[in-house]
């Protein structure tokens, strides 16, 4: 019993985690964005600044704005914070990540982009449908990339429960797998698609013609505003920490042991940040594609993960 | 063969096999003549890699010659030619519009997977390590094939070309431990000289019917 509820407590301090640390992810982003662009930096702290300013703003709602309008921040947001649960950060086989598989996280992922369309189309402003159909065009080709890649792992692991999967990489030790390789960089293909980042979406910019992400929240304000916000930081996020722990996840915890946790939150932290600096890295040198290209991109995401299936069928199979 | 139970040497030959698969991918659904030689070049280096860690593993020092000889000729300079002609001719601004691109693609995948099915009794039934990468070898081969037959220009049915005597490569590496040195250097002789001729049949068709593009060749009749 008190074991139960010691794992129950951990989960929750785990998504508890991942909702503070978020916001410092993204401006870790930021700061190096800045510096490898010879700017000034702000603050790493900025992000929560933002936040705490528009939770105080008086949030504007437009007249033809109906019930949807108001209720999918909070619909957004806790999709994002159940996604979160899903996810092992710094603990592998808690309650929460053995209840959901990454298909549930999957749903989660597409329940918030719904209703996030569909807030884009209420207000019946130009922007707004134009950006949810954007949206909606890249992630029905985001989508079946990103369960390739999952399959890709499942297959290998035989199980597509995050936690199991984690735990059997990390039993079976260091082995180079060709599939792993192709979904791997499926994944990041699919992740920089899906959390608005350079190549597909610029998230910094309020350029009418090429936004997509922002032109969907461009009615939102105040504390609707912030939470949105939150949930692309927590996206974004969730998304590193897919990528860190599914092919690296040396140093997650198995143990609920002090020390065990802190050196698991330590070392997800630093991967964090190498991740974010590949980030970084990548949107400052490359340009954000015609809206057109993107299809291609994602074809390509969806070629290896396609590649990645093969690959464990006919390299890595047992006969 | 289980991957666990193989060393690690193997696991990067296999995934380095994974790779060559893809670029062969990656030059079929390109438009760009130069970007097309530059997969190509690509696909080379991979595959030198792969006979190099082949000649490793299997302690093999002949093999480190023909990992030298794919090096010079595959990577530097049979693209470097092949450059030289797109340069010369002047077409490495055109973008080759490929039709029905995604079926070409498809049908790579599948013929990815009949390569598969078609090898699954060799593989099942011997013991040699690194077998299971004689598939992709297979597929490499076929993937040339769809290249010379999905695109127009005559450069890209060069690179298909070699890109096939890629796979037939891979193919005699992974599934002997490393033909005789005779044939490797023949071969390799061989590729260099179809290289050389090719480039003169470029010249000459590009000066008698002012274009590579194969689909104008039933242009050639006398009365026009």
């Amino acid at each position: 019993m008190g074991d139960q509820l010691m794992n129950w407590l951990m989960a929750i301090v785990q998504t508890g985690l991942f909702v503070i640390l978020s916001p410092l992810l993204a401006g870790w982003i930021k700061w190096c964005k800045c510096r490898l662009q010879n700017r000034k930096a702000p603050s790493l702290l900025q992000p929560y600044r933002d936040l705490w300013k528009l939770t105080h703003k008086q949030p504007v709602v437009a007249e033809q704005a109906s019930w949807l309008f108001i209720i999918t921040p909070y619909v957004i947001f806790s999709a994002m914070i159940l996604a979160a649960s899903t996810v092992p950060l710094i603990a592998v086989d808690l309650p929460t990540s053995a209840s959901a598989d990454v298909i549930v996280l999957v749903g989660f992922f597409a329940l918030a982009r719904f209703f996030q369309a569909l807030a884009g189309l209420d207000i019946g402003t130009a922007f707004g449908g134009m950006g949810s159909s954007r949206e909606m065009t890249i992630s029905s080709l985001a989508e079946p990339a990103m369960l390739m890649a999952v399959f890709t792992l499942s297959m290998a692991a035989s199980t597509t429960n995050l936690s199991f999967a984690i735990g059997f990489v990390l039993d079976q030790g260091i082995v180079l797998r060709p599939s792993f390789v192709f979904a791997l960089f499926a994944l990041i293909l699919i992740a920089i698609a899906e959390t608005g980042r350079i190549p597909v979406d610029n998230p910094a910019t309020h350029l009418e013609l090429t936004m997509i992400h922002e032109a969907m929240i461009l009615e939102y304000s105040g504390r609707h505003l912030a939470l949105i916000e939150w949930a692309s930081q927590l996206k974004l996020m969730l998304y590193g920490v897919l990528i860190a722990n599914i092919f690296f996840p040396w140093g997650i915890a198995r143990q609920f042991t002090w020390s065990a946790l802190s050196d698991a939150l330590l070392l997800i932290m630093a991967k964090l940040m190498l991740l974010a600096l590949f980030l970084a890295l990548s949107e400052t040198l490359f340009a954000k594609m015609r809206l057109f290209r993107v299809q291609e991109y994602l074809s390509f995401a969806y070629l290896l993960g396609l590649l990645g299936l093969l690959s464990h069928i006919i390299l890595e199979a047992s006969y | 063969m289980e991957i666990l139970q193989l060393d690690f040497y193997t696991q990067a030959i296999l995934s380095l096999a994974a790779l060559i698969g893809l670029t062969s991918f990656l030059m079929l659904g390109q438009g760009r003549l130069l970007r097309l030689v530059f997969v190509f070049a690509l696909q080379g280096l991979l595959l030198a890699s792969a006979t190099g860690l082949a000649a490793y593993t299997l302690d093999n020092e002949h093999l480190y010659i023909s990992a030298a000889l794919t090096l010079a000729l595959k990577v530097f300079f049979i693209p470097w030619l092949i450059r030289r002609h797109v340069l010369r001719m002047n077409m490495h601004r055109d973008v080759e519009a490929l039709n029905n691109k995604t079926i070409v693609m498809l049908g790579g995948a599948s013929l990815m997977i009949f390569s598969y099915y078609v090898l699954l009794p060799v593989i099942s039934n011997t013991t040699t390590l690194m077998l299971n990468a004689l598939a992709v070898s297979l597929s490499v081969v076929l993937l040339g094939m769809l290249l010379m037959i999905s695109h127009r220009q005559a450069i890209a049915h060069v690179v298909g070309f070699m890109s096939i005597e890629n796979g037939l490569f891979f193919a005699a590496i992974v599934s002997t431990s490393g033909m005789p040195m005779v044939v490797e250097l023949g071969i390799a002789f061989d590729v260099l000289v179809a290289a050389v001729l090719f480039g003169i049949f470029f010249m000459h068709i590009s000066k008698s019917i002012d274009t590579l593009d194969v689909d104008m060749l039933n242009r050639l009749n006398e009365v026009d």
